[in-house]
């Protein structure tokens, strides 16, 4: 098929109540070649943007809908760029989810960032500076990805300012103590990976590609935060202590990070249809315990569930129900440490816009007196 | 001179020490998240430096004491950094004054100790030097933002030079003297570029390098060492 020229037939026009769109599919991306009632395409050149045929091109010469090119581009396991037509819907749901998840990672410096002034030994503070400072990073790389669907960072920020956007929940709870530094590396960050990772096989190509990146250094800092817990748990009867009563405290907020049940998540059907989403809530809650729980075996910390068993049968562990009234509670704004949470980063926007205004009018004196 | 004394490398580590600290204090709290990466990077460069020294510091001392004893289990009165490191963040202004003092300062200073026949020393002093050059651009290009952005920026830049500047001669007692012309030529050019005036007045603070520190430095070291001192002897 390489090489050849196809001329798209005619269609007798009364057949279509639109101009037809022409596509050339090429690898596994149907490409537009142009519109009109009918059409030359040139394989070898791959219609007009800029892709190349390959062995496994075919050209296809038809009608399809902005809609269906882009459904089977997902289907095809392609990945949907910004420049790419979009359902609407779309567009809305990865601006919510990656705004969200910038969020996180920005509102997720606070819990930290509590401890980097405390930390027992300069490589502890080494460690969790440069940690938190890669999540301020990782909110970069996702403003950015975001940035691409047509929305700014400022107005993102804006809305988690006015409480219109979310960020996860784990971080509406206090860190208390230097164990909290290892839980939250490992329970939170672990949480968080197993998520994550299933992003980086998401069909919008610029959050698929942050999520790369961002899953290594995650799970880097898993690892950080488990080896804190293992010093603590070899070490003195009040290190033990120490670790897990954080245990206690961060394992159900873990466990909620992955979000209602299935049953009761209102976005899922149509997020695993777009390949936004593609594994369950529920699903993944189960991965993330069945991982889990061998870790705390081998640090010798007990999970606070009394359910928790291992099921022969199903080959999973069994675990006990997630207070969810606890979770719509902090969802909705009311936990431990939102209204802070919120209010920190108003403050810290707040106070520092005099320096941006400072910023714009240097940079426009500068352009004035080159001009 | 061939090598440094205990006392020198310990008050070039707890400058280091010191000021990664009060860094540290503004990660989350930045006027943009760009702006919180690089003070994240300052404090972790000066933290690194401080880490070597000490432990070079312990190496010459040869007590066997460890970078965390010397950074944990010294008191107020031991710590002999300069006055000017330990001193609040304040306002924005008032932390990059305080950075481009210190930086241009550290400038002189690893550019003179990189070349020192103790070969660990230069060798901590070259990679400084590196660092210290990216800090001074972060730290001078902010001021002369401030000194020449808006109304109330420069005020505050002003601010910021006014109240630092007592600290500043303290930065070129005994040995370190003869950094002091290039700093001053340094500073004066930043201020002019940025708009900013010298001041005037010579009342100048000083102590540090003996122990006799400002108020700030007691509650810097209380929450820093707080973990090691509630439970001592143990491993993190």
């Amino acid at each position: 098929m390489i090489g050849d020229m196809i001329v798209a037939q005619q269609m007798p026009e009364p057949m279509l109540e639109s101009v037809p769109t022409w596509f050339v599919v090429l690898g596994r991306r149907p490409v537009v070649a142009g519109t009109g009632w009918s059409h030359r395409v040139d394989v070898r050149s791959g219609g007009n943007d800029g892709f190349r045929a390959n062995e496994r091109s075919f050209a296809y010469y038809g009608v399809m809908s902005s809609e269906e090119r882009f459904q089977t581009i997902i289907d095809a396991e392609d990945k949907i760029e910004p420049p790419d037509w979009m359902p609407e819907a779309y567009r809305k749901t990865l601006i919510r989810q990656i705004a969200q998840h910038a969020h996180s990672e920005v509102i997720g410096m606070q819990p930290e960032s509590n401890w980097i002034t405390r930390a027992p030994t300069l490589h502890r503070t080494a460690i969790l500076i440069a940690k938190v400072q890669d999540e301020a990073g990782h909110g970069l790389y996702l403003y950015a990805a975001a940035e691409t669907l047509g929305v700014r960072r400022d107005e993102m920020q804006e809305l988690l300012h006015r409480g219109k956007h979310k960020y996860s929940s784990i971080f509406n709870y206090p860190t208390l103590s230097w164990a909290d530094m290892g839980t939250i590396g490992w329970l939170v960050d672990g949480a968080a990976i197993t998520n994550q990772v299933m992003l980086t096989r998401g069909s919008y190509g610029p959050y698929a590609r942050a999520m790369v990146r961002i899953c290594k250094e995650e799970s880097f800092h898993q690892r950080q935060g488990y080896e804190l817990l293992i010093r603590l748990c070899q070490g003195s009867s009040e290190q033990k202590a120490m670790a897990q009563d954080s245990v206690n405290r961060w394992w159900w907020p873990a466990l909620m990070m992955f979000g209602p049940h299935d049953s009761d998540s209102t976005h899922t059907e149509q997020s695993m249809k777009w390949k936004i989403k593609r594994v369950s809530n529920d699903d993944l809650r189960q991965q993330f315990v069945d991982m889990t729980v061998p870790q705390a075996d081998y640090l010798g910390l007990k999970i606070p569930d009394p359910d928790l068993r291992w099921n022969e049968e199903r080959g999973h562990y069994d675990f006990g129900e997630i207070d969810w009234e606890e979770f719509w509670r902090v969802v909705k704004g009311n936990g431990p440490m939102n209204r802070e949470r919120v209010a920190h980063k108003v403050k810290a926007w707040d106070d520092g816009a005099w320096v941006r205004e400072a910023a714009m009018a240097y940079a426009k004196k500068q352009a004035h007196s080159a001009a | 001179m061939t090598i440094k004394s205990v006392t020198s490398l310990l008050a070039h580590a707890d400058d280091n020490m010191v000021l990664a600290q009060r860094l540290g204090e503004l990660i989350s709290n930045a006027p943009e998240l760009e702006i919180d990466i690089a003070l994240g990077n300052t404090a972790l460069d000066h933290l690194g430096v401080a880490r070597a020294l000490y432990t070079h510091a312990g190496n010459t001392e040869g007590k066997g004491r460890s970078e965390d004893e010397l950074a944990m289990f010294r008191t107020e009165r031991e710590y002999t950094n300069l006055l000017l490191v330990e001193q609040p963040n304040g306002d924005f202004a008032h932390t990059m004054v305080r950075q481009l003092f210190f930086d241009a300062y550290q400038m002189e200073l690893w550019r003179d100790l990189s070349t020192f026949s103790d070969t660990t020393l230069a060798g901590i002093a070259a990679r400084a030097l590196k660092e210290a050059t990216y800090h001074m651009r972060f730290s001078s290009g902010w001021v002369t933002r401030l000194g020449d952005g808006t109304e109330e920026s420069h005020r505050r830049a002003q601010d910021g030079v006014n109240a630092l500047w007592q600290y500043t001669s303290e930065m070129f007692e005994g040995e370190a003297e003869h950094y002091h012309p290039a700093w001053s030529t340094t500073i004066e050019s930043a201020l002019i570029e940025a708009g900013l005036d010298p001041v005037a007045d010579p009342y100048q603070r000083t102590g540090g390098r003996s122990g006799f520190h400002t108020e700030y430095l007691g509650f810097l070291l209380a929450e820093m060492q707080w973990v090691q001192r509630s439970y001592p002897g143990l491993k993190w």
